[in-house]
């Protein structure tokens, strides 16, 4: 392996571990707001057991989100510097702009409300995990629409040897950066629900605490049936925008090789997926036209026709993704999630009333729900960076001109290793906190005391 | 004032607001093995900087960020070339922050230990390698034709950036010690002045021998004007912390590490990283920038934005100006 296939390695590790964590803070601290919410407008103490048991949980997760981040923001330099000197007068600006945006306000207002408990009027207390939260979305709409340019370049001009700016509007208005921020904040919040889901379900199989964990079950439960919807319709938005602008993707997504109108979409298939024999597989009529285009007769076009033609364009070259990790990797994203929406239907549904189910099955389902959205991330992920390949900025710049010359193969190996040793022992300290956390249970509020003297009550 | 100079001059400026402000936590994390004898005497000193640790990390990210907007030929040479410090660096700042949020999560005593440590060498590595890339950046490095550092890492722990290396550690711990003395009561106070006032007498030698080799290297009055009044107020801070006026003293040591940062800056300009093969081969305020049109931009946002960033830190320094004692630290 060279350095590039080492950093590409590193960037992949470290950026689907990176964003283990981050749909968890946005869906979580949302979350956490709104059940703060619930608790000032109505003084009920379910309400402030609840934001503290998930406060905490989303601190825990927020601490790993914020160090992992530090890796990303370095390793374009590092690793990727023939990158960032072809795209830093575009691609930096929306980094920057995150950085004094976002991650002041997501930091500065989260220590405020750690430790704001008794420092703070309550109102304003509340304000403050409200910004925050506003700060992790505004974080990741700048960071979109840095990645949505990658995926197709707009408001640039070629000037010597490097893409320059023109527009930042265009930038930040890009048709993909539009269904993309939708698309990832609807799954972050489909995550969320389906980690309340699947914890409520834990210690309500137990007969733990139902008073918290009932309603705690049942938002999630909500959150994930109505932020799935919107997963849904936004991925569907999200199909059209890139049939159009990568439509290589889209073909590899179904590895689709010849051109063809009122395409069928496969949902399973055993074969070779070079195209030369399919051995079985189950298939929608028209379902890929209408993905792709809009209408169910549409005409998609193949690899092969593709392939042709961008060399043509591009000179030539391989223009065709890794399309097994492609074509699967989208039916994993969609089928997890869909999954995910079963079991919360499925849970609500018996749990109406005061309802409680008795099969062992279900309950174990609702606690497995967690991973699901999860891995439905990191295939989405894994889809969008992998079907672009072989371009880092599509039609632009190619992967295998990115990296960095002056990193040698030994610098790029100790940095992969280093780190990929030190994130898996990273998850398993992570993991053991959130499960002791997790099945500690909701709090019990200690009543208020006048004391000038007391001890804070939060600190570290 | 062309554009360029203007981002020089405001990433000068956030790596200034970096070192000024995790300055004193890292100082504060490296003191913890000295100043916390029991647990809850370390509890007590790390809750000091517990509210803002993270939002003064930030800074360093957005003075990567602004280098990557403003100067991304910058950005490219000294993230690649400096591929095992920031590593390092990186490796460093991950087990630190995690360290703050998880230490006291759980109850065995092996566990905070643990944690413990990854808070002293995660604040002293950090402390010390960045002293040593700004002394190399100001030393020059080798820098070829196409902008690619080509010196190796051994290349980069030569005497003067270990120098000053030693210099930003000898800084950095002492502001922490002030620190602690000006946010603490009862016996931390006291100890934590008193610890002020022995590594000043390491500070003040190391921090003077950085300047005065550097002063020989790159004679440039202006620069000189400057190390010269760090120099000052940091001989002032030895005094105020001898007369117990901490928050005086404080804001001595944060301008003696402004003031630092501003002479290595206003002796590198225009150069934003020499090249010790060919002074062609140099990264200037011109060549490693970007275009006019996002740096008018990026002027624009940093213009709107900065000052509500400064609001709202300022803000919380407010909320959490009194001063903590053992007895605000639950059992
Ligand atoms: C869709 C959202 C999203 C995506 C695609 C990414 N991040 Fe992220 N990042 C966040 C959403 C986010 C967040 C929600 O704002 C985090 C997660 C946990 C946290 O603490 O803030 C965060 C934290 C975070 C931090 C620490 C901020 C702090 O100290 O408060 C940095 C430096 C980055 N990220 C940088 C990056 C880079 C350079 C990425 C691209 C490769 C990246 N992130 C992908
Ligand atoms: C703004 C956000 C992002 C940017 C700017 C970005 C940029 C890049 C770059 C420069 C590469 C290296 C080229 C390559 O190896 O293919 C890459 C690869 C990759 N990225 Fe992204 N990425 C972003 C977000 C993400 C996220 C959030 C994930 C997943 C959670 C992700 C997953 C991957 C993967 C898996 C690869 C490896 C692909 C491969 O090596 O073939 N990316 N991305
Ligand atoms: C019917 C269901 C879905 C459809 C049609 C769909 C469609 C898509 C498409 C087309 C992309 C790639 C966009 C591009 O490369 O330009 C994508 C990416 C992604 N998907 Fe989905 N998706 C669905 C369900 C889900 C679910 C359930 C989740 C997670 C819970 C999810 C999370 C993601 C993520 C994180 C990405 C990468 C970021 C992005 O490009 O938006 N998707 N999806």
């Amino acid at each position: 392996m060279d350095a590039l296939d080492l950093s590409r390695w590193q960037f992949g590790i470290t950026t689907v571990y990176h964003f283990i964590f981050v749909p968890i803070t946005i869906g979580l601290s949302a979350l956490v707001a709104g059940l703060q919410t619930a608790w000032v407008r109505t003084g009920k103490e379910t309400y402030l057991r609840a934001t503290r048991f998930w406060g905490k949980l989303f601190l825990i997760n927020f601490a790993i989100g914020v160090v992992t981040g530090i890796v990303q923001e370095f390793q374009f330099g590092m690793n990727w510097s023939a990158y960032s000197r072809f795209v830093g007068d575009i691609f930096g600006a929306p980094l920057a702009i995150e950085g004094l945006l976002a991650f002041f306000l997501e930091s500065t207002f989260l220590g405020l409300w750690i430790f704001g408990w008794d420092r703070l009027p309550k109102r304003v207390h509340l304000a403050t995990i409200w910004i925050a939260s506003i700060g992790t979305m505004m974080s990741a709409y700048f960071i979109l629409a840095a990645n949505s340019w990658m995926q197709h370049p707009v408001g640039w001009t070629m000037g010597d040897g490097r893409a320059e700016l023109t527009s930042i509007g265009a930038v930040l208005t890009n048709s993909t950066t539009l269904v993309t921020f939708p698309h990832t904040i609807t799954a972050c919040f489909l995550t969320a629900g389906a980690l309340l889901l699947a914890v409520s379900a834990w210690h309500l199989r137990r007969g733990n605490q139902d008073d918290v964990f009932r309603p705690s079950l049942r938002l999630g439960a909500w959150v994930v049936l109505i932020a799935g919807l919107g997963v849904l319709i936004t991925g569907d938005l999200q199909a059209r925008v890139m049939t159009e602008q990568q439509p290589m993707k889209m073909a590899a997504a179904e590895a689709l090789y010849e051109n063809t109108s009122s395409a069928s979409f496969s949902i399973f298939t055993v074969g070779s997926l070079d195209g030369s024999e399919e051995l079985y597989s189950v298939r929608i009529p028209s379902l890929l036209s209408f993905m792709a285009t809009g209408s169910p007769s549409g005409e998609v076009e193949g690899i092969n026709d593709l392939q042709a033609s961008y060399q043509q364009e591009y000179g030539e070259g391989d223009y065709v993704p890794n399309v097994p990790v492609t074509y699967w990797s989208f039916r994993l994203m969609i089928g997890f999630g869909a999954l995910a929406m079963v079991i919360a239907a499925a849970a609500l549904w018996f749990t109406r009333g005061t309802r409680s189910p008795r099969s062992r099955w279900l309950w174990i389902a609702a606690v497995g729900t967690v991973a699901m959205p999860l891995l439905s991330n990191s295939f989405g992920w894994i889809f969008t960076e992998m079907g672009r390949q072989p371009w880092t900025v599509f039609g632009l710049f190619k992967t295998a001109e990115s990296g960095s010359p002056s990193v040698s193969t030994g610098e790029a190996a100790t940095g992969l290793i280093v780190l990929t040793v030190l994130y898996g022992i990273l998850a398993v300290i992570e993991i053991g906190l959130f499960l002791k956390y997790a099945s500690a249970g909701a709090p019990v509020i200690a009543p208020e005391t006048d004391e000038a003297d007391k001890p804070l009550a939060f600190a570290y | 004032m062309e554009l360029t100079t203007v981002w020089f001059i405001l990433i000068g400026v956030l790596w200034a607001g970096y070192f000024l402000l995790e300055g004193f936590d890292f100082g504060v994390g490296i003191l913890l093995p000295v100043l916390g004898r029991d647990d809850r005497s370390r509890r007590l000193a790390i809750n000091t900087i517990g509210p803002v640790w993270d939002a003064n990390e930030v800074w360093v990210l957005v003075a990567g960020g602004a280098t990557f907007a403003a100067f991304p030929e910058w950005y490219a040479t000294l993230f690649s070339g400096f591929f095992l410090p920031l590593l390092l660096i990186l490796v460093a700042l991950i087990v630190r922050g995690l360290a703050f949020e998880y230490r006291g999560k759980r109850p065995s005593a092996a566990w905070k230990r643990g944690w413990d440590l990854a808070i002293f060498w995660g604040s002293l590595i950090p402390a010390i390698l960045w002293g040593v890339a700004f002394a190399n950046i100001l030393r020059g490095v080798p820098i070829d034709s196409s902008h690619e550092y080509v010196g190796g890492f051994v290349n980069l722990l030569n005497p003067y950036a270990l120098l000053g290396g030693l210099t930003t550690l000898a800084l950095f711990t002492l502001h922490g010690a002030v620190f602690l003395a000006l946010k603490t009561d009862g016996p931390m106070r006291t100890e934590a002045g008193r610890l002020a006032e022995r590594l000043s007498l390491v500070a003040v030698p190391v921090a003077a021998a950085f300047l005065i080799w550097t002063g020989i290297d790159n004679l440039d009055g202006f620069g000189i004007a400057l190390s010269v009044s760090a120099a000052l107020t940091l001989v002032g801070s030895v005094v105020l912390t001898r007369a117990r006026r901490e928050g005086w003293a404080f804001a001595s040591t944060g301008a003696t590490i402004v003031l630092a940062v501003a002479a290595l800056f206003v002796t590198l300009f225009p150069d934003v990283m020499p090249s010790t093969i060919d002074g062609a081969y140099s990264l200037t305020v011109t060549n490693a920038s970007s275009t006019p049109y996002t740096l008018t931009v990026m002027t624009w946002v940093a213009a709107a934005f900065t000052p509500i960033v400064l609001l709202y830190q300022g803000w919380t320094y407010w909320v959490f100006r009194k001063r903590l004692k053992l007895s605000d630290i639950p059992g």
